[in-house]
C-alpha cells in the first residue's frame, strides 16, 4: 500500500495540474446529508456508504464521491461555463470484499458547459488520459445515451418504456422486463385470474395502510392496458440485443450501430453525438481508431451517468478497480437543480492506485 | 482453559437447547438463582457454558470469545458479514424454525411477486412523494434480497418489535420479519409474496473459525463432536 503522504502529494500535483488547465479548486464537506443521496440512489447506497447521525441534522453520510456535492454547489452559485477540480478522501463501506479499500483519495475534474457537449466529453477524457499516460492502461468507453435512445425509440407503450428506463442500470431486471414485454415469458399464475375477475377485491379482506384502493385499481387498469398492448416486435428486440452486444474499436462500433439504427431510427441523434465526440477526441489527439467502445459499458456501477462513460484499467492487474473513470451526468444536474439543469461531464483519478502501479510506494 | 459453549440465556430456545444436548449425554443447566447467568456442564470434561442473549452469540463467535454457540441462521447471516468465513455450521438442531419473509397487505390483490412490488414501489413514490417503506430489523438481509430481486424505490424503516402492526399504523407499507406460522400475518391483514421468502432459519450449533483452541480445548471439541455424531 502506498504511503498516505505520498498519495496526498500526488493528489495535490494532479489537482494543481487541473487548476493550471483552468479549473477552480473546490473543497466540499466530508459529511453530506443522507437524504439527498438516498433519494438519488435508493436504499442500496446504505450498503456502499457509511451513515452516521446526530440529533440536530439527522442522518449524514461520509461522502462516497464528490460529484453530488460539486453539482449541488454549482447549481447554487456557479457561473457558466465552469470547470472544477478537487482532491480528497472518499469513503466506501465494504460488506462483501475485505480486500477493497474503504477510504481512498480521489482527484476529479468536472466540466459544466451548455454549448459544446462533444467538446466537453473529449476535454475530460483527454485530461484524465494525459494524467494516466505512461501507466499502460486500457481505456474502455461507452454511451448510456445510446441505450436510452434505443429504449425511447421502441414502438411500444410509454408505460413500458418508462419501466425499462427506470431499470437501465439493473441489467438483469431490464432483461426480465424486456422478456415480459415481448411475451417471451408466461404471465404469472394469478395475473390472468386477477384481470378476468368480475370483482378483483372479492377475497381482499380489510384494506390497511397508506396505499389506497384507488391506487390498487389504477394498477389493475395499467395491467389490463399492458395485457391488451401488442408485444414489442421481434425485429426491434433483436436490434436492441445486437446493440447491447456491440464491443469493438470505436469506428467499427459506430458503423455497426448505424446498421442497427435501420431498425431503431431514433438512435440516429445519439449516434450523431457519438460521431461528434469521436471527432472532438481525435482533434485532442486521442487515438480513436484504436479506442474500445462497448455499448453495455457502465450499466452496472455508474448509476448517475446517462451519456458518455469511460474507465481506465490496468490489464496486468485485473483485480484492481478502475484507476480512473468518469462520464456525463446531465440528468443528475436536473434532479439536484430544483428546476434548473446544465449538461455536465467529469472524471476521477485514484492517485493511490497510480502510485501502486508505478511501484514507487 | 475449557471449551466455551454459548447458549441462549432464556426462554424456549434455552430449554430446547438443553434438551437437545441432554439427549446426547451432555447435561447443561443454569447454576444458582434464575437471575444469575452462570451455567453448569455435566457429562463431558473441559466444556464450560456461557449464557448469552441469542442476538449476541454471532458477535461472540466472530470475536472468538466462545468456541461454539447456538443461535439462529437468521442472526448469523444478518450480523456477520462474510459469515461463512467466521463460523462453520456443526449441526442444525431441528427447532426454532422461522422464516424471514416479505409481506404486503392482503388487499393488495395486484401484488403477488417481487416484480409487482417493484412496479408498485415506483407508482407509490410518484403518488406519495416518498419511497415505499418496508419495516424490518433485518436490514442487511432484506437489502441484499431486494437488490438481487431488482426492487428499487423502497426504503427500510427500523422496527425492533410488533413489526406486523406497522402497516396498519401507516408507518410502513410492507414488512420483512421472522414468522414461524402464517397466523400472525393473517391476523394483521398481511400476505406473503410468492417469491418473498428471504431465508429459512432454525436454531443451529456453530463453531467459531476465529477462536483459538488450546490442546485441552481441541480435545474437548473432538469429544463433543464424537458425542454429537453418535446421535444424529
Amino acid at each position: 500500500m502506498p504511503d498516505r503522504k505520498a498519495v496526498l502529494a500526488r493528489a495535490a500535483e494532479l489537482r494543481a495540474h487541473f487548476e493550471g488547465a483552468g479549473a477552480l479548486a473546490v473543497e466540499p464537506p466530508i459529511l453530506q446529508p443522507a437524504e439527498t443521496l438516498l433519494d438519488l440512489y435508493g436504499e442500496d447506497i446504505r450498503a456502499r456508504a457509511y451513515v452516521t447521525s446526530d440529533a440536530m441534522r439527522g442522518e449524514q453520510m461520509l461522502r462516497p464521491d464528490f460529484t453530488v456535492p460539486v453539482v449541488q454547489m454549482h447549481m447554487m452559485q456557479g457561473a457558466e461555463p465552469a470547470r472544477y477540480t478537487y482532491a480528497g478522501t472518499v469513503f466506501r463501506r465494504q460488506e462483501h470484499d475485505a480486500e477493497r479499500a474503504n477510504e481512498y483519495v480521489q482527484v476529479g475534474y468536472e466540466v459544466f458547459d451548455r454549448d459544446d457537449p462533444a467538446g466537453a466529453d473529449a476535454e475530460v477524457f483527454a485530461r484524465i488520459s494525459e494524467a494516466v499516460a505512461g501507466l499502460s492502461l486500457r481505456a474502455a468507453t461507452g454511451d448510456i445515451g445510446i441505450l436510452m435512445a434505443a429504449v425511447r425509440g421502441l414502438s411500444t407503450t410509454e408505460a413500458r418504456k418508462a419501466a425499462l428506463m427506470r431499470h437501465i442500470w439493473r441489467p438483469r431486471r431490464f432483461r426480465a422486463l424486456l422478456d415480459r414485454f415481448a411475451r417471451r415469458l408466461p404471465e404469472p399464475a394469478g395475473r390472468v385470474a386477477l384481470l378476468e375477475a368480475a370483482d378483483p377485491f372479492a377475497e381482499a379482506g380489510t384494506l390497511i395502510g397508506k396505499r389506497s384502493r384507488a391506487e390498487i385499481e389504477a394498477r389493475i387498469e395499467a395491467l389490463r392496458a399492458d395485457a391488451a398492448a401488442a408485444p414489442i416486435a421481434e425485429h426491434q428486440l433483436a436490434a436492441l440485443e445486437t446493440l447491447l452486444s456491440v464491443r469493438e474499436t470505436a469506428p467499427y462500433a459506430l458503423q455497426h450501430l448505424r446498421d442497427i439504427a435501420v431498425d431503431l431510427p431514433d438512435l440516429t441523434p445519439a449516434l450523431d453525438r457519438l460521431t461528434a465526440r469521436l471527432e472532438a477526441m481525435d482533434a485532442r489527439g486521442v487515438d480513436v481508431q484504436r479506442l474500445d467502445f462497448e455499448a453495455s459499458y457502465g450499466r452496472t456501477s455508474m448509476e448517475y451517468y446517462d451519456g458518455f462513460v469511460f474507465g481506465f484499467y490496468a490489464e496486468a492487474r485485473p483485480g484492481l478497480p478502475p484507476i480512473a473513470s468518469g462520464g456525463r451526468y446531465d440528468a443528475l444536474t436536473r434532479r439536484l437543480g430544483r428546476g434548473a439543469e446544465i449538461p455536465a461531464v467529469g472524471g476521477v483519478l485514484r492517485p493511490g492506485l497510480m502510485l501502486e502501479l508505478e511501484g514507487t510506494a | 482453559m475449557s471449551l466455551k459453549l454459548g447458549v441462549p440465556s432464556k426462554g424456549r430456545l434455552m430449554d430446547k437447547t438443553f434438551d437437545w444436548f441432554d439427549k446426547r449425554g451432555i447435561r447443561l443447566s443454569r447454576s444458582g438463582s434464575d437471575r444469575e447467568y452462570a451455567g453448569v456442564v455435566e457429562g463431558i470434561d473441559d466444556v464450560s457454558l456461557v449464557l448469552l442473549s441469542a442476538g449476541e452469540i454471532p458477535r461472540e463467535l466472530a470475536a472468538g470469545r466462545i468456541h461454539l454457540g447456538v443461535t439462529g441462521t437468521d442472526l448469523v447471516q444478518e450480523k456477520l458479514p462474510l459469515w461463512e468465513q467466521q463460523v462453520k455450521e456443526i449441526a442444525a438442531l431441528g427447532f426454532g424454525h422461522a422464516d424471514l419473509i416479505l409481506a404486503v397487505p392482503r388487499a393488495w390483490v395486484d401484488v403477488e411477486t417481487l416484480d409487482d412490488l417493484d412496479a408498485v414501489a415506483a407508482a407509490f413514490r410518484a403518488h406519495h412523494g416518498h419511497r415505499l417503506r418496508i419495516a424490518t430489523k433485518y436490514h442487511r438481509l432484506v437489502r441484499d434480497f431486494l437488490r438481487a430481486g431488482g426492487v428499487a424505490d423502497y426504503m427500510l424503516v427500523d422496527s425492533q418489535g410488533a413489526t406486523e402492526g406497522t402497516v396498519k399504523n401507516t408507518t410502513a407499507e410492507a414488512v420483512a420479519d421472522i414468522t414461524s406460522t402464517g397466523e400472525t400475518l393473517r391476523a394483521n391483514h398481511l400476505k406473503l409474496l410468492g417469491d418473498g421468502v428471504i431465508l429459512h432459519s432454525q436454531a443451529t450449533l456453530w463453531r467459531s473459525r476465529i477462536a483459538v483452541f488450546s490442546d485441552t480445548e481441541r480435545a474437548a471439541l473432538e469429544r463433543m463432536l464424537q458425542r454429537l455424531a453418535a446421535i444424529p
